[in-house]
């Protein structure tokens, strides 16, 4: 298999430019800040790995530690709402590197004039979701701005958890002849809140699939080196995540069209607005790579669980072509899934 | 897919080889939309279609068709005070003359994207103090829904509504397309979703004036397959008709209900394409009776001589002349993130859709077989 010359285009960043929306996609400009701007600055042996959460050796202990920020709009959206949202993105981030949550701190940017029953709201919810987790909220600020400075309330979550793993997940563990396995429907979250926001004329049932997936992948931690990698795909949806471990690790990936799990109601959406699926953020949903004698067992423990009845194998890593992913279609052909460019749905989390 | 699914692909897959096979010599198709480019992209068609069949992409989308002149007057409205301009998401990043929506924005210009021309309209009523502007840009397929707007804006007596009316329809762009001898057409694939409106009927005169087939397709990758199979029949025997593939969707004399809606509200008129030049009753123009929501009468837009970009050749790509990679300007200076022209940044462009998916096409090592 050969690739074709891709086209490339102004790497600098320019004295003019500015950031757009796009650069929050999670898609090429979001890679392209943190690439040029930011890790030429911070980077660090730990930054540098790029993992959702940063994973900390504190003797004995291997901590890990991770920071979100939301921004949904609308902030409340069929199943769940900036709230919940913001601690589960916590959550999910720390679970996906083995980790146990044990403490989060959250930061609210209010507008001056934001209800203090919505506010009311949005906490309860928080501390249901922690709560669920078995996991604390112990440090905080609350900042206000005048009005038309935020729109109603952004929420920042940092949370502190424990490694419970075995052995370290790590993307660096990935070996062709891995199988990829995603726990359930892909851009459930993205629709949800795309239909809620633009107030569509179709009627459909779709709720976010905001949830903490803790519980969730606490299953696998026994199974050792047989999981080599996981990661919530948010923004940037599934192509995004598995462009990613393409691009780091230097292998194929082949997903399979037919095997994908998209809810009816998804296909739709994508279908009237051009959007791909495979772009979609999720927001309960983990991409688990495995090794190809552990899938059964994956399976079976993550079907055990509600949040994991969907789970499917949707493809496996492959020696070529090297960086690219790649989608065996229905009809027999192959297409290239590439990053997202541009964003289709700013502030979708 | 379920299993019949699979069973109805595989036998469209060995139709299509058998019957490319049997093709004479080899032949020029045109998918006419760009809804169409992106799905036997997205779905690999090409990689099952032998050498003897060039698949050329057309004039059907709307933005990559919407001369300067309509771009520059929006991005006008957008930079006066009390002025919003309302408008599809896909316009936005479209480089004008000089400028895009996009810019105008970070230059402190109104613009908001809707995705119906009734979100527009609700603007309109809840800010009385602002103009809202309408960027009415598309075919048959978006125009009832503005003509509704327009309607209801009457209805309702709202004066802060209007629309900058670039509507356009596609049977009188085929024409000249079918006419022109460079490129050398033997069949099209029509939009299914402009014929769920306008039937089959407006394209009869194709098939029995310019000698070039066509069948109306849906957008699913076993719709155009069958729709390619239903042409390279024809081709095989001699026949020159339009058929509908898209039955579920398409009646022969199309929905009558939009095509009242639209025939109250506008009236036909000469168009300029951006490729193609002005065409003779392409577009649509908004009605004298209702001409207080006509933005280009109650409030004209005071814009300069439009200019075309150096180099871009988005006119030659359009009208299927060209390939997106015979410009000098692709992938390098003119990319999804920094688009010089529109063919570029709808995502339904023939250059966007080859910068995503061509320009990266993997060689398989071994044709597909059925």
């Amino acid at each position: 298999m050969k690739v074709q010359s891709t086209p490339r285009w102004g790497a600098e960043l320019k004295e003019k430019e500015v950031i757009k929306l796009a650069h929050g996609s999670g898609g090429k400009l979001t890679r392209e800040l943190i690439d040029k701007l930011i890790r030429p600055k911070f980077g660090n042996r730990i930054l540098d790995r790029l993992e959702d959460a940063a994973v900390i050796f504190f003797p004995p202990h291997l901590l890990a530690f991770s920071t979100d920020s939301y921004v949904v709009r609308p902030i409340f959206f069929p199943g769940g709402d900036i709230g919940k949202l913001a601690v589960t993105g916590t959550i999910n981030d720390l679970a996906v590197v083995g980790a146990q949550p044990l403490v989060i701190s959250c930061g609210f940017i209010l507008e001056e004039g934001l209800p203090l029953a919505t506010l009311n709201r949005i906490i309860d919810s928080m501390q249901k979701v922690a709560c669920e987790t078995g996991c604390e909220i112990v440090a905080g600020d609350t900042k206000v701005v005048e009005k038309g400075a935020a729109d109603q309330i952004f929420i920042n979550t940092t949370g502190l958890g424990l490694i419970r793993t075995k052995s370290s997940l790590s993307i660096e563990r990935i070996k062709p002849g891995d199988q990829i396995i995603v726990t359930g429907t892909i851009g459930d979250h993205a629709a949800a809140v795309f239909v809620a926001r633009q107030n569509l004329p179709v009627k459909t049932s779709l709720i976010s699939d905001c949830a903490s997936l803790y519980r969730l992948l606490e299953s696998l931690w026994n199974l050792g080196e047989k999981i080599r990698f996981m990661r919530d795909p948010t923004r940037g949806g599934i192509a995004a995540t598995l462009n990613e471990i393409a691009n780091r690790r230097n292998f194929g990936i082949e997903i399979v069209e037919e095997t994908l799990p998209i809810q009816p109601e998804v296909k739709g959406i994508c279908e009237l607005m051009g959007f791909d699926p495979l772009h979609l953020a999720n927001e309960g949903k983990a991409i688990i790579v495995a090794s190809p004698e552990s899938v059964e067992i994956v399976l079976s423990l993550l079907k055990q669980h509600p949040l994991g009845k969907n789970s499917s194998v949707i493809g496996r890593i492959v020696e070529n072509p090297l960086g690219l992913v790649y989608m065996k279609t229905n009809l027999g052909t192959k297409r290239i899934i590439d990053l997202p460019v541009g964003d289709p749905l700013p502030r979708i989390c | 897919m379920n299993e019949p699914e699979k069973e109805k692909i595989k036998a469209l897959i060995f139709c299509v080889k058998s019957l490319c096979h049997r093709l004479p010599e080899p032949v020029n198709l045109m998918e006419v939309c760009g809804t169409h480019t992106v799905a036997i992209y997205r779905s690999g068609i090409k990689q099952i279609l032998c050498h003897k069949t060039r698949l050329i992409s057309g004039p059907g989308c709307p933005v990559c068709v919407t001369p300067n002149e309509l771009v520059d007057k929006a991005i006008w409205y957008a930079l006066q005070s009390h002025t919003i301009v309302a408008t599809f998401g896909d316009m936005f990043k479209v480089p004008g003359s000089y400028s895009s929506l996009a810019e105008a924005k970070t230059k402190g210009g109104k613009v908001q994207l809707t995705y119906s021309p009734l979100e527009a309209l609700e603007l309109a009523k809840r800010n009385p103090e602002e103009r809202v502007v309408f960027l009415g840009v598309g075919f048959e397929t978006t125009a009832p829904l503005v003509a509704s707007a327009i309607l209801k804006a009457k209805e309702h007596n709202l004066s802060n509504f209007m629309v900058l009316c670039g509507h356009k329809t596609i049977p009188q762009a085929l024409e000249k397309i079918a006419n022109n001898p460079f490129l050398n057409l033997q069949g099209l694939i029509l939009p299914g979703h402009v014929s769920c409106i306008i039937g089959k009927n407006p394209y009869e005169f194709l098939a029995q004036d310019c000698n070039l087939r066509g069948v109306i397709s849906g957008f699913e990758p076993g719709d155009i397959l069958e729709s390619i199979c239903l042409l390279y029949k024809q081709i095989v025997e001699g026949r020159c008709e339009i058929e509908v593939q898209y039955r579920r969707a398409v009646s022969p004399e199309g929905n009558q209900e939009a095509l009242a809606v639209l025939e109250r509200v506008f009236t036909s008129s000469d168009s300029e394409w951006r490729g193609l030049g002005i065409i003779a009753n392409s577009g649509l123009s908004i009605r004298e009776e209702f001409s207080n929501w006509d933005a280009d009468l109650v409030y004209p837009a005071q814009i300069g001589k439009p200019i075309q970009h150096k180099g871009c050749i988005c006119g030659a790509v359009i009208t299927g002349l060209k390939e997106p990679e015979e410009c000098s300007l692709f992938g390098d200076t003119c990319n999804p993130e920094h688009p010089v022209g529109p063919c570029m940044v709808s995502s339904e462009g023939t250059c966007g859709t080859h910068f995503l998916y061509q320009a990266r096409e993997i060689e398989n090592e071994s044709p597909v077989h059925p």
